[in-house]
């Protein structure tokens, strides 16, 4: 393993002792969290009681796993500012729309879960085909971020990987197993300003040796040249985006626009129930609709403490500042940006504080797949096919045991990325084609009361298809045909980057399932008639007046004031 | 009733702040030059930690904001 001789950590006891702290806290709220569980409602949904900045604390938090932290500062190493492109384009108007217009529909209706909410809309087989995808989804993924912990930690701090799987499964699993939902939102805010306050003096650091933002510039323009680009295109987000061949990442504005801006990210914050959870858990509908605006606030200054750390990091690896990144293969490791980045800029003290914000994002990663699973299997699976008409204890007992089902699956999906790397690989992409059209269907069902359950479902299925049918066509330049695509034998065509690949599948996957949706809809009878779809489609719900409070408190008026914070963020790195 | 999350939150960083910034005052300072250009960022970071926690128990003891349901 090169990156374990490469790059060795030591803790000192001061380090140890900060860690040690974070984990009485993590177990501790988890602890006194647990008298407030009386019912199902409160393990899953927080006794819908909680406040909107809480919530949208949580919202960020559960998103913010170490995939973000330690994938987009690789990002920000290997494409420069391009990657806000994940924010400002991506993430701020999907969250600005799931707040306005979507979740009125989520926290209106009588649905628990998103699943459920399709089951409403649309029929049965819908939601049974959402909820088992998604189950399955989140489990691997809290797999996958475990296995990356303790990788990552037997790496470079010499700890043993089944010690890494297990403590970090069983610490997981303590605070949800007492507190629930709540316990969940409370460590991700605990971890959003432990990563705050953990990478801040990161970036601070790294500016001040670079020569602050000017002179980070000045060295990232080599860095673009050597690449053979125009000297900008490390810092200039949108000048060099006009064709795929002028910037690193290997896509052009209509891809990124369409592609991340659209269906990917709309995708994700609108449907997924991780996130949307969080938000259902707050006290009332102004503040469910808050949540996502304002966790688009600190989300939309982000770029700035997780991009900028690996710019600054191939600013100084290649103008000889005395940091080097480690090499993997012939090319640099950028996933070790985050890592090397602490070792490199922390003396031991700031260190401990440092790698606990790592290992805190990789567990509230964690934390919000298995709360979201709990929910989904309970409600959606136990509840919806397997028991209908328990007691509710009965359903918190189920929910307190599905999570030490789900943290023992996550385990067993964290040693099956590590025999087998590629299945992991390939379930991911299945997992990707089912929700790449996944919008599409929620959009249709919010907005045209007119959609049906046979077009919902065999929408889906016909964009997921198109997604694995495009994927199975098609290849990045230079990549052998099998996982990154062309395995259907023929590759009708080539894109300049894996990135872009992925973009155009999931536009693909989303315009079949629009038009699909649309066809079978007007081919087949409803199935609802408008009385049951009241609070559940736009035309059929009464509009949410919003007189009752102050227009700083207005989603609709925040949302907008995000918007163009947004845009001016866009223009200032254009 | 909820916990008020402001507290672990405040507790945790006072218990942060005030270790950093002791390690800070006593560490051997060659270890600032080797890492952060003799910045002691213990020290410093220590102080804005601090700064955070107190601020996030003050708030916690003075409103009722992060508990109770207010306007329903």
């Amino acid at each position: 393993m090169g990156a374990a001789k490469m790059m060795q950590i030591h803790l000192q006891w001061v380090d140890y002792t900060v860690l040690a702290v974070y984990f009485a806290f993590v177990l501790g709220i988890g602890y006194v969290l647990r008298r407030d569980v009386r019912g199902s409602k409160d393990f899953f949904e927080s006794g819908r009681s909680l406040p909107a900045w809480v919530c949208a604390l949580g919202f960020i938090g559960a998103n913010l796993g170490a995939q973000e932290v330690m994938g987009m500062a690789a990002s920000g190493a290997k494409y420069g500012i391009m990657t806000s492109h994940f924010y400002w384009v991506g993430a701020i108007p999907a969250m600005v729309f799931v707040a306005v217009f979507m979740m009125p529909f989520y926290y209106g209706s009588k649905a628990r879960s998103v699943p459920e909410y399709l089951k409403l809309r649309f029929d049965e087989k819908t939601r049974g085909f959402n909820a088992l995808t998604f189950a399955a989804m989140t489990v691997m993924s809290s797999g996958i971020s475990m296995y990356a912990l303790a990788k990552l930690l037997s790496a470079i701090l010499g700890w043993n990987f089944h010690v890494c799987i297990t403590a970090s499964g069983l610490i997981v699993l303590c605070y949800i197993f007492m507190g629930g939902l709540t316990s969940a939102i409370y460590n991700e805010v605990l971890q959003f300003f432990l990563i705050v306050f953990g990478f801040l003096p990161l970036v601070l650091l790294g500016l001040q040796q670079a020569g602050g933002w000017d002179g980070l510039v000045a060295k990232l323009g080599p860095v673009a040249t050597n690449a053979g680009f125009a000297s900008g295109a490390w810092t200039q987000s949108w000048t060099h985006t006009g064709s795929p061949a002028a910037n690193p990442m290997g896509v052009e504005w209509f891809g990124l626009a369409m592609g991340l801006g659209f269906v990917l990210s709309f995708g994700y914050w609108c449907t997924d129930f991780l996130v949307v959870q969080r938000a259902m858990a707050a006290r009332d509908m102004n503040a469910a609709r808050r949540t996502p605006v304002i966790a688009a606030i600190p989300k939309m200054l982000f770029p700035g403490l997780v991009i900028v750390p690996g710019m600054i990091a191939i600013a100084l690896h290649q103008s000889g500042g005395g940091f080097q990144l480690p090499a993997k293969g012939n090319s640099l490791d950028y996933d070790m940006v985050m890592p090397s980045m602490l070792a490199h800029y922390f003396p031991t003290g700031m260190l401990g504080l440092g790698l606990t914000a790592l290992m805190a994002s990789f567990m509230s990663g964690m934390a919000g797949n298995v709360t979201a699973f709990n929910t989904v299997w309970t409600y959606d699976i136990y509840q919806g096919y397997i028991k209908r008409d328990g007691t509710d204890a009965h359903y918190l007992a189920v929910g307190r045991w599905t999570t030490v089902v789900g943290i023992l699956a996550s385990m067993a999906a964290a040693y099956a990325a590590a025999q087998f790397n590629n299945i992991m690989d390939i379930l991911q992409l299945v997992f990707a084609f089912v929700n790449a059209p996944l919008f599409a269907t929620f959009l249709l069902g919010m907005f045209w009361r007119r959609a049906t359950g046979h077009g919902a479902f065999f929408g889906l299925i016909c964009g997921t298809l198109a997604a694995a049918l495009h994927h199975g066509l098609t290849l990045p330049v230079g990549a052998a045909a099998g996982i990154k695509g062309g395995w259907l034998g023929a590759t009708l065509d080539f894109y300049p980057s894996e990135m872009a690949q992925n973009f155009w599948t999931a536009i693909y996957a989303w315009t079949v399932c629009f038009v699909a949706t649309i066809l079978i809809s007007l081919v087949t009878r409803r199935n609802k008639t408008d009385e049951e779809l009241r609070g559940l489609v736009y035309a059929l719900t009464p509009r949410i007046k919003g007189d009752a409070v102050a227009w700083y408190k207005r989603p609709a008026v925040l949302g907008a004031v995000v918007l163009v914070a947004s845009a001016v963020l866009n223009w200032l790195f254009w | 009733m909820h916990l008020d999350v402001r507290i672990p939150i405040g507790a945790m960083f006072t218990a942060f702040g005030a270790l950093l910034t002791l390690f800070g005052l006593f560490s051997k300072k060659n270890i600032y030059a080797e890492h952060c250009m003799g910045i002691n960022i213990n020290f410093l970071w220590g102080l804005v930690l601090l700064l955070f926690g107190v601020g996030m128990l003050l708030l916690a003891w003075r409103g009722k904001g992060g508990r109770t349901r207010r306007d329903p």
